[in-house]
């Protein structure tokens, strides 16, 4: 913007003054714009003094003049002469000028301190990611060391498992190297026995020879007298009879023992089988025809003639002297079919008692802790009773078990016959209730036809009377057609009004027809007879105007109907 | 019970006669018969040379006594003490000598096992059986006496040949299947024969009669095999015992294993009861101590006494660590023995060499252990009761039983250290066996 010179230019008048102090501070940087403002409102007399002649002298005060005209007129200013002719100068416009000046002058001073501010921010928040970003770095740099030295380690413990393995290998190979040594020295050392026990052998020879050719007199048995045999039977020859003896007596020994075997094992089987059967039936008296289910009841009603058939026929076969396949097989898969039933049937129970149990737990958050003890003990109380019971039970059948076949078959026609009874019993039952259910629905259609044939008639009636009404209503329209126009339309409306009306009593009736199939008749009858009751009296009080009356009817109608 | 005074004996040499009425001691080269009761002698015999071997007859009218040395058998009579037979074999030699089960036949084995020769006491032949076997059981009688087996090895195989004993025909010879053949053993019913290799391989064959192998049964492959074996006496059952210190055992219907029974050295189980013997000192009386001391109160002072204590399980029974690099290491199972009802089976395990380890038969459990001071010597069982009899080389003999078990010591001055001792046939009594001294022990019938 030109410039300036630091000229001592002579105090002047108070608005060069004030220019002054606004040049010098022109001239400093900009960067240390932030201290001049505080210097720009209290200007020092120094600092005037100073510069107060630099700009502006005595001498060049018209050229100096000109030259701030030009100036603010570029700036945008209006020109400080008066009237641009001569050298006069517009205090006004020039105060004026200042005071533009000097708002521009604030409006800087505030956009810049603005912006120092934002620099102030950017400052700081430009060191606050300095500071991230180091300790970024320096995390990044952590983590990089911790992998390397992670990846160290495994590498380490890699290799220490592949020379392990290795180790393995080496010692899996030596064992089987050992293994073929071994058993190369074993095939050494039984080729070298028998070589030498070949040379023994010769040897052995070689001596018998010689001992038997020795002709040794000295080897002789010397005795007094001979002795008899044990058995008192003299020696025999041995001959071809004799060996076929020996052989028919050896088989006879052999024989004999096989035979005895054989018995033993007999009577093993014979009393396995026996106990297998003992178990069978307690399984089977286990397996309580008490429940309630009648699911359980068929399985166990199965079961017993299941039972009952397989009894029959083994008892038929007379099974201890059979020992064949089937017989056996039967009676194996019988008894695993029970055990199975039975174990179903105690988990069942498990099952029950546990749910019993936990159903006592889940209330123990509201019960307090004495209930659920009570609880828990009596449910034990109830098993020890139940189990005493399978037990009387179990003692019970084994007694009747230990009677004939006729009894058992007794009580279990008894048990068939109780269940046959009940059965009656509840067929009875339905049966009636089957007989109840179609009078009422025979009741429900005949006062479905009455309905219809009833509401026929009301339709009729309608008919017949608004007809009636209709006819009448015409006539009175042709006398006093002007006077009464809402008459026509009061019965127009009344006529609507009716018919919905007596839709609205039909559906209730209707509605109260299914309630109360007793009580059907007598509504039905009244509210015809009413409603024509009410009707007439319309018709009565239908000369007035009765805009009011009319309400009033229907408010009635609707108490009526509401009453009944 | 009640002792006998002390006998002077050789060799360990004391036999009661079959029919228990005798028995028969030898002192060098003298054979003394006593009764059994009364041990009052009945018969003094000579022989010529130290007698290493006696043996009665089965109808305990002779008794043979070989003398290896010179290779003679003496036969001596106890009906007619005149009567008198030798058997030399000269230059033959003899190893071995035994009665065939009818009593009138010798089986003698000669030197190197060329042959046994079966003399004939009623006729004058003589028999010759070739090429037996030389292992530790090579000749087996079946219990009733009707066939004997024979090991016998041709160009390196193992055969084995039945005879029958009545008139030595020969009934079966047969290949075994075996490396080499260790031993064979009848069952008492006298229609399987168990037959087992050395100890370089496991491996034990059953054969019938008739010379069918019914089964083989083999438990490992390298370690070293089986040590010993045992019948049942109802022949049920066939005990192995091996060096890996286990007993199985196989059962007569499918010659399979029904279970293996482990000796630890640790014994855990609750059901065990485990009976120790400990030493009690001696009570002495200070007051009847006299001056100079008499020898009965010297030697009770000196003698330790000692008793059964129960101990609680778990009880760690001492464990010897075999040498590893000797030959027939004592290591497994040595001893087996069923008891005669045959609801027991006694068993010694070498490592454990204090330790008697008695089962029950009818649960396959281990049911009594008894822990004894020193080594087991010997045990047998009764041969009417289960009872069974303990000897560790001390002067005390152990007798347990279900009852439960008792500590004898035997009464007398000195040392009586037993070495062996023998049941006699009836149970009453027990021969006590030192290598100087016998003494005869008679139980009353109400004890334990």
């Amino acid at each position: 913007m030109g410039d300036w010179k630091t000229i001592t230019v002579p105090v002047l008048s108070s608005d060069s003054k004030i220019i002054l102090p606004y040049t010098s501070e022109r001239k400093r940087s900009p960067t240390s714009m932030s201290s001049q403002v505080l210097h720009l409102s209290l200007p020092s007399s120094k600092n005037m003094h100073s510069f107060f002649s630099a700009f502006c002298t005595e001498e060049n005060l018209e050229q100096r003049v000109s030259y701030i005209d030009r100036e603010l007129t570029t700036l945008g200013f209006p020109s400080i002469y008066a009237e641009s002719k001569g050298k006069e100068l517009n205090l006004v416009t020039i105060i004026n000028c200042i005071n533009e000046l000097l708002i521009l002058q604030h409006k800087n001073l505030r956009a810049q301190e603005e912006v120092e501010m934002q620099h102030l921010k950017l400052g700081s928040d430009m060191d606050h990611l300095q500071n991230c970003y180091a300790k970024v770095k320096e995390q990044l740099e952590f983590s990089k060391r911790e992998i390397v030295g992670l990846q160290e380690r495994d590498r380490q413990l890699q290799s220490k498992n592949r020379n392990l393995h290795q180790l393995l290998k080496n010692e899996k190979d030596e064992v089987q190297k050992l293994q073929n040594i071994i058993s190369s020295r074993a095939t050494q050392y039984n080729h070298d026995m028998k070589r030498k026990e070949r040379e023994y052998n010769k040897l052995k020879e070689r001596l018998h020879q010689l001992v038997m050719n020795k002709k040794d007199k000295k080897l002789a048995m010397e005795v007094l007298n001979y002795v008899g045999r044990a058995d008192g039977k003299r020696g025999a020859w041995r001959t071809d009879k004799t060996e076929a003896r020996n052989e028919e007596e050896m088989y006879k020994v052999l024989l004999s023992d096989y035979e005895q075997r054989q018995k033993q094992l007999l009577l093993e089987n014979a009393e396995l089988k026996k106990v297998l059967q003992q178990m069978k039936k307690d399984i089977i008296s286990l397996l309580p025809p008490q429940k309630q289910k009648p699911k359980e009841r068929s399985e166990d009603g199965l079961v017993l003639s299941d039972q009952e058939e397989d009894i029959g026929e083994l008892n038929k076969e007379n099974m201890w002297e059979l020992s064949c396949e089937t017989v056996r097989e039967q009676l194996t898969n019988s008894i695993r079919k029970q055990w199975r039933m039975l174990k179903n049937h105690v988990e069942k129970l498990d099952n029950q008692v546990s749910r019993g149990h936990s159903g006592a737990l889940n209330e123990k958050d509201v019960i307090s802790r004495e209930d659920h003890e009570l609880e828990t003990e009596r449910l034990e109380l109830e098993i020890q009773q139940c189990k005493e019971m399978i037990k009387t039970q179990q003692q019970l059948l084994q007694q009747q078990l230990t009677c004939d076949d006729d009894t058992t078959l007794l009580l279990q026609d008894c048990y068939l016959l109780e269940e046959k009874e009940r059965l009656q019993e509840e067929w009875r039952l339905f049966r009636e209730q089957k007989k109840n259910f179609e009078k009422e629905r025979k009741s429900f259609t005949e006062a479905a036809i009455r309905l219809g044939l009833e509401r026929k008639a009301f339709e009729e009636d309608r008919g017949t009377w608004l007809k009636h009404q209709f006819l009448s209503m015409t006539a009175d329209c042709k006398s006093e057609c002007v006077t009464t126009p809402s008459a026509f339309l009061r019965g127009k409306y009344f006529w609507f009004k009716l018919c919905s009306d007596s839709d609205i009593l039909l559906v209730r009736s209707a509605s109260q027809q299914r309630k109360a199939p007793s009580a059907f008749s007598p509504t039905v009858s009244p509210e015809p007879c009413q409603i024509s009751q009410y009707i007439t009296q319309n018709s009565v009080a239908s000369e007035k105007p009765a805009a009011d009356t009319m309400p009033n009817l229907w408010v009635e109608n609707d108490d009526k109907e509401e009453t009944e | 019970m009640n002792f006998s005074e002390l006998f002077k004996l050789s060799g360990l040499l004391g036999r009661f006669s079959p029919d228990g009425k005798c028995l028969a001691s030898c002192v060098q080269h003298r054979l003394v018969v006593r009764d059994a009761s009364s041990l009052h002698i009945r018969q003094l015999y000579t022989c010529l040379d130290q007698i290493q071997h006696i043996e009665w007859s089965s109808d305990s009218l002779f008794i043979l006594c070989a003398m290896y040395k010179r290779g003679i058998v003496q036969v001596w009579s106890l009906e007619q003490p005149d009567w008198h037979c030798k058997i030399d074999e000269g230059s033959a030699g003899l190893v071995a000598s035994c009665w065939s089960p009818d009593g009138r036949h010798i089986l003698n084995t000669t030197e190197f096992h060329l042959r046994i020769t079966v003399w004939s006491l009623c006729t004058k032949s003589v028999s010759y059986i070739k090429y037996p076997k030389a292992c530790q059981q090579g000749v087996a009688f079946t219990k009733d006496g009707r066939y004997v087996a024979v090991a016998e090895r041709r160009d390196c195989k193992d055969f084995i040949s039945i005879f029958v004993c009545s008139n030595w025909q020969l009934l079966r010879h047969f290949e075994t299947e075996t490396q080499d053949l260790f031993g064979i053993e009848w069952a008492p019913n006298g229609c399987v024969l168990a037959a087992w290799d050395t100890c370089l391989e496991y491996k034990v064959l059953l054969y019938s009669l008739d010379g069918r192998l019914l089964s083989s049964y083999r438990a490992y492959e390298w370690p070293l095999g089986v040590k010993s074996i045992a019948w049942s006496p109802s022949s049920q059952f066939l005990a192995i015992g091996s060096f890996d210190e286990k007993v199985r055992i196989l059962n007569h219907v499918t010659w399979k294993i029904i279970t293996e029974l482990d000796h630890p050295a640790t014994i855990s189980s609750e059901k065990t009861i485990v009976y120790k013997e400990v030493e009690k000192s001696p009570t002495v009386d200070t007051e009847r101590l006299s001056f100079p001391p008499t020898r009965a109160l010297a030697s009770s002072l000196f003698s330790t006494q000692s008793k059964y204590d129960i101990s609680q399980v778990p009880v760690s029974l001492q464990y010897v660590k075999p040498v590893a690099d000797r030959a027939n290491p004592k290591v497994g199972v040595g001893m087996l023995a069923f008891s005669a009802d045959n609801c027991f089976l006694a068993t010694k395990n070498d490592n454990i060499p204090n330790a008697v380890w008695i089962w029950d038969i009818r649960k396959l459990k281990l049911s009594v252990v008894l822990e004894q001071l020193c080594t087991i010597q010997y045990f047998q069982w009764d041969p009417c009761q289960p009872r069974l009899a303990v000897c560790t080389g001390t002067s005390r003999v152990y007798l347990w039983s279900p009852a439960g078990c008792i500590v004898v010591q035997v009464p007398g001055e000195g040392d009586f250290q037993i070495m062996s001792l023998s049941w006699h046939s009836s149970g009453d009594s027990m021969l006590l066996l030192n290598k100087d001294h016998f003494c005869v022990c008679y139980l009353e019938t109400e004890e334990v």
